[in-house]
């Protein structure tokens, strides 16, 4: 049995220790937010918060989450429902078009901009390494640099 | 009688034996389609096939095109909002059940086999009787960027239709005449503004009044909502992880499948072996078309279990040794002495006495598509008084060939299934496919009763795409020498490629392949060359291709636009003034190109290693053209600074998306062209994930900026693939530009 809590809320789950975290969410959890892209890592189609970081649950064991928190799409607004502020600057920003790949940009933004308020370019080329076949790129940078304002005036 | 019409029709032919079926829009009315089709819930009212009203004051508009990013959604709801005098708060979409009015006619149009410029009667009669049977014969689809182009009147025609059932409805109401009676901010209000009904409170009051025949739509100065930046209807859910993809169909009792296809093309699997037991949570394994399939309660363990676990023995494909270099030099060969499927010349061909050649070829590789939501479909076969019915969710691009495939699959009448589309992750011409049709209702006719999602994993996705043809072009020009000052004589292009048009009906509905070249892929150019001809010649390859965001104008344009610039250099001409020289007369074409120069500074000074490019491509109805900005500061690495786009589409239902959709273009075009690379082995892809089949991420991303040029009186064009086609060539020329390096093979590298 692994135990975690997920979007506030406890979590426990009685799985192969391996099977990674995206297929525990989208297949034990009926979390389907994380978005399955690659299995390899390397798109963030998947990225969720594991204490905080942006981590990529595709290639993440279940059992190394057990007794930690993590947060994926669906719990990343205020309690009250309230959207943070990334996803406000993502709607302000009209960012999305398929939209499959924006729950791992979202989240990775998130995970940025509560470590590093202000990230330079560079900081936030490296963090969102994130793989958008529509081409968001663009609105994407337009949207972070709003969130950055945003979350400035209200933290 | 009826299938060899549709085999016909599907396969772009139009023959005279089709003039014999009955014409049913005749009428535009005829269109719009019964109240009861669109399925109206309790608290509704259906208008007609397009549009209905709820008591909480929501306008439902039916959208039978895939939302696959391109803002689909949102520009058709906004041309039927507009007519209605709707508030673009008050309206929602719903994705209507299948029926011959929502059928795309202009993708059918689009499909016969001529160039855009081609005129003449033979041209027209066979887009009139196109325009009319699409709704008899034709397909429920989303590609080749017709969605406004099919929807720009019937929409707008749904709505004032819509719009004057309501009034009549509130006139009735009200006993007020209805020539006192306006629309205000979506509801029904006095010419005086007092208002007078809301579209909720003429729920149920509509009933039989009958449509009128010819309603009178807005002049483009009458627009509210058409033209501006709406926002689009489908990104909150996009924001909040609600909205639902193929992936994320959650069904009672519902099973997962993951899939093993064949390592060759062409290639089944003839018998397989589990190394050990039947793990726990494993249903069964099961034989589907080209492969094995794991069905169980979790497609992760299903997938590992088909990685690790099976032991498949298989039956090789028609070509199982073929392999990339092969296959270039047979296209060299092809390219010498093929046969030729089509030739085209344009202008009187001229001998000159001192004549000088100037040649260059071209290659361009296959591609994947990679949409970022891998393929799936989601199917279940239920027994219902003693018959089969067929449920099927996909995220796919062509409900109409998903239910005839999932009927064939299951052995059912196509009334027996029904089709659901969902959200696409990504479609650029894959999900226009069925292969994931057929896989899908295998698994479920090997579990009845329940519902089998089937899911390929990435690696599966990459080795089992039908993928953009590779193609191989040689341009050869004459030039005039003279009296020192060289002169364009005449332009020959040769190109070999196979032909997706050719192998989509093949596959899909067993059509004998004609041999024909690609429409797209032989488009003629808009330049005035004194004599140009193209011979192009269709392989037959055992590798699948199929329908690449643009389609031919994804390689042809490469080849097209870096042969005029190398052109340009060999008559000592500038890349932007050689162009204009060629379009003279044209001036749709020549504001698209002096755009986008002039935003992009043409002609002032860079910094040094750093060069600009340009390229025009007319496709899809509209024209656009790009500068790519380059820099390549160490001889080898090439860096897209910026890129500024031009596009010319006609009136504009909504300029966000169309920015949108150029910015999207020159990405998708600009990951091929620095990455994109599919290579053959032993009959098979060799590449299988992102790591080695990469594309553009946000730290090589180009600042992008788009001008439309305002044309709102020009014929309606597509934005979902026009911007794809420029940028490589855009890149290429600006690459030379900046090193005086001329590359000539996709994707683009230096040393």
């Amino acid at each position: 049995m692994i135990a975690f809590t997920l979007n506030g809320r406890p979590a426990s789950v009685d799985v192969d220790p391996d099977k990674p975290l995206l297929w525990v969410l989208r297949e034990d959890l009926n979390v389907v937010g994380p978005k399955f892209g690659c299995g390899v890592a390397a798109c963030g189609a998947c990225t969720v918060h594991v204490d905080g970081q942006a981590v990529r649950s595709c290639s993440l064991p279940a059992s190394a989450v057990a007794g930690k928190t993590v947060v994926t799409i669906e719990g990343l607004p205020k309690a009250d429902g309230t959207l943070h502020a990334v996803q406000r600057a993502w709607i302000e920003n009209q960012v999305p078009q398929c939209g499959y790949c924006q729950p791992g940009f979202i989240m990775a933004t998130a995970a940025l901009l509560a470590a590093n308020p202000r990230p330079t370019d560079r900081e936030v080329d490296e963090a969102l390494s994130n793989l958008c076949r529509c081409g968001t790129y663009g609105s994407i940078r337009r949207a972070i640099q709003r969130a950055i304002a945003l979350l400035q005036a209200a933290p | 009688m009826k299938w060899t019409r549709r085999k016909a029709i599907v396969g772009g032919i139009v023959a005279g034996g089709l003039l014999g079926v009955g014409f049913w829009f005749a009428r535009e009315r005829d269109r719009l389609g019964s109240p009861r089709l669109f399925n109206v819930g309790a608290d509704e009212e259906g208008l007609h096939g397009w549009i209905k009203i709820t008591r909480d004051d929501r306008v439902v508009v039916a959208v039978p095109r895939a939302e696959m990013g391109q803002g689909v959604q949102t520009a058709l709801a906004a041309l039927a909002a507009e007519e209605m005098d709707a508030r673009w708060d008050q309206v929602r979409v719903e994705d209507p059940p299948e029926h011959a009015v929502y059928r795309n006619v202009e993708i059918l149009i689009d499909g016969l086999p001529f160039s855009p410029e081609e005129a003449g009667t033979v041209v027209e009669v066979a887009h009139w009787m196109a325009g009319k049977l699409g709704g008899v014969l034709g397909v429920s689809a989303t590609g080749g960027s017709t969605s406004v182009r099919d929807a720009w009147r019937p929409m707008r025609v749904a709505g004032a239709v819509a719009r004057d059932l309501l009034l009549r409805a509130a006139s009735a109401k009200s006993g007020i005449p209805v020539e006192d009676l306006t629309v205000t901010d979506g509801e029904v209000r006095r010419r005086d503004g007092t208002p007078v009904a809301r579209f909720g409170e003429l729920v149920g009051l509509v009933g039989d009044l009958t449509p009128m025949a010819v309603p009178t739509l807005k002049k483009p100065s009458e627009f509210k909502l058409i033209g501006k930046p709406l926002p689009r209807l489908d990104i909150p859910a996009k924001v909040t992880g609600q909205a639902t993809f193929g992936i994320d169909v959650r069904l009672p009792n519902m099973l997962y499948a993951a899939v093993l296809n064949a390592p060759t093309f062409g290639g089944d699997a003839s018998g397989f072996k589990l190394r050990g037991p039947q793990p726990a949570g494993i249903e069964t394994v099961t034989y589907v078309p080209g492969g094995i399939a794991a069905i169980g309660a979790s497609w992760w363990r299903a997938n590992k279990l088909l990685a690790e676990g099976v032991d498949v023995q298989w039956q090789p494909g028609p070509a199982p040794t073929l392999d990339s270099r092969a296959l270039w030099n047979r296209f060299e060969g092809l390219l010498q002495d093929g046969d030729v499927a089509l030739t085209r010349t344009l202008g009187e061909e001229r001998k000159a006495a001192t004549a000088r050649p100037f040649e260059a070829t071209y290659r361009a590789p296959y591609l994947a598509h990679t949409t970022m939501e891998p393929m799936n479909c989601t199917a279940r076969v239920q027994k219902r008084d003693g018959k089969l019915r067929v449920e099927v969710w996909m995220p796919n691009q062509s409900p109409t060939l998903v239910r005839l495939v999932a009927a064939k699959t299951a052995n059912v009448p196509q009334a027996a299934v029904d089709v659901h589309t969902t959200f696409l992750g990504g479609g650029f011409g894959r999900r226009a496919e069925v292969d994931l049709v057929r896989q899908a209702v295998t698994c479920a006719l090997a579990v009845p009763e329940r519902p089998v999602q089937v899911l390929w994993s990435r690696e599966q996705d990459i080795q089992h795409d039908f993928y953009r043809p590779m193609a191989l072009a040689r341009w050869r020009a004459t030039l005039d020498v003279a009296d020192g000052e060289p002169k364009l004589v005449s332009v020959a292009k040769r190109q070999v490629a196979q032909s997706p048009t050719d192998q989509f009906p093949a596959r899909i509905l067993g059509v004998t392949p004609r041999g024909k070249p690609e429409g797209n892929a032989v488009e003629n150019p808009p330049y005035a060359f004194p004599f140009y001809r193209l011979d192009a010649v269709v392989p037959d390859v055992a590798v699948p291709v199929g329908f690449w965001r643009s389609v031919g104008h994804s390689h042809t344009a490469f080849f097209d636009e870096s042969f005029v610039d190398e052109l340009a250099l060999q008559l000592k001409k500038d890349p932007l003034a050689f162009r204009r020289e060629l379009l003279a007369g044209k001036p749709r074409f020549l504001a698209v190109l002096d755009r986008a120069a002039r935003e992009a500074g043409w002609g002032s000074p860079l910094p040094p290693a750093t060069g600009r490019g340009i390229a025009l491509r007319a496709s899809f109805g509209s024209i656009v053209a790009q500068v790519a900005q380059v820099t390549v500061p160490d001889g080898k690495s090439i860096r897209v600074d910026k890129v500024t786009c031009a596009i010319d589409c006609g009136p504009v239902v909504n300029p966000a998306i169309v920015r949108a959709q150029m910015e999207s273009g020159i990405i998708y075009g600009l990951s091929a062209a620095l990455y994109g690379e599919i290579t053959i082995a032993n009959g098979g892809v060799e590449q299988s994930n992102f790591p080695d089949y990469d594309a553009v991420r946000l730290a090589e991303a180009p600042a992008i900026a788009v001008h439309i040029v305002d044309n709102p009186a020009g014929p309606v064009g597509g934005v979902g693939e026009p911007g794809t086609p420029p940028i490589a060539p855009a890149v290429a020329n600006a690459i030379f530009a900046a090193t005086g390096k001329r590359v000539r093979t996709l994707p683009l590298r230096l040393a």
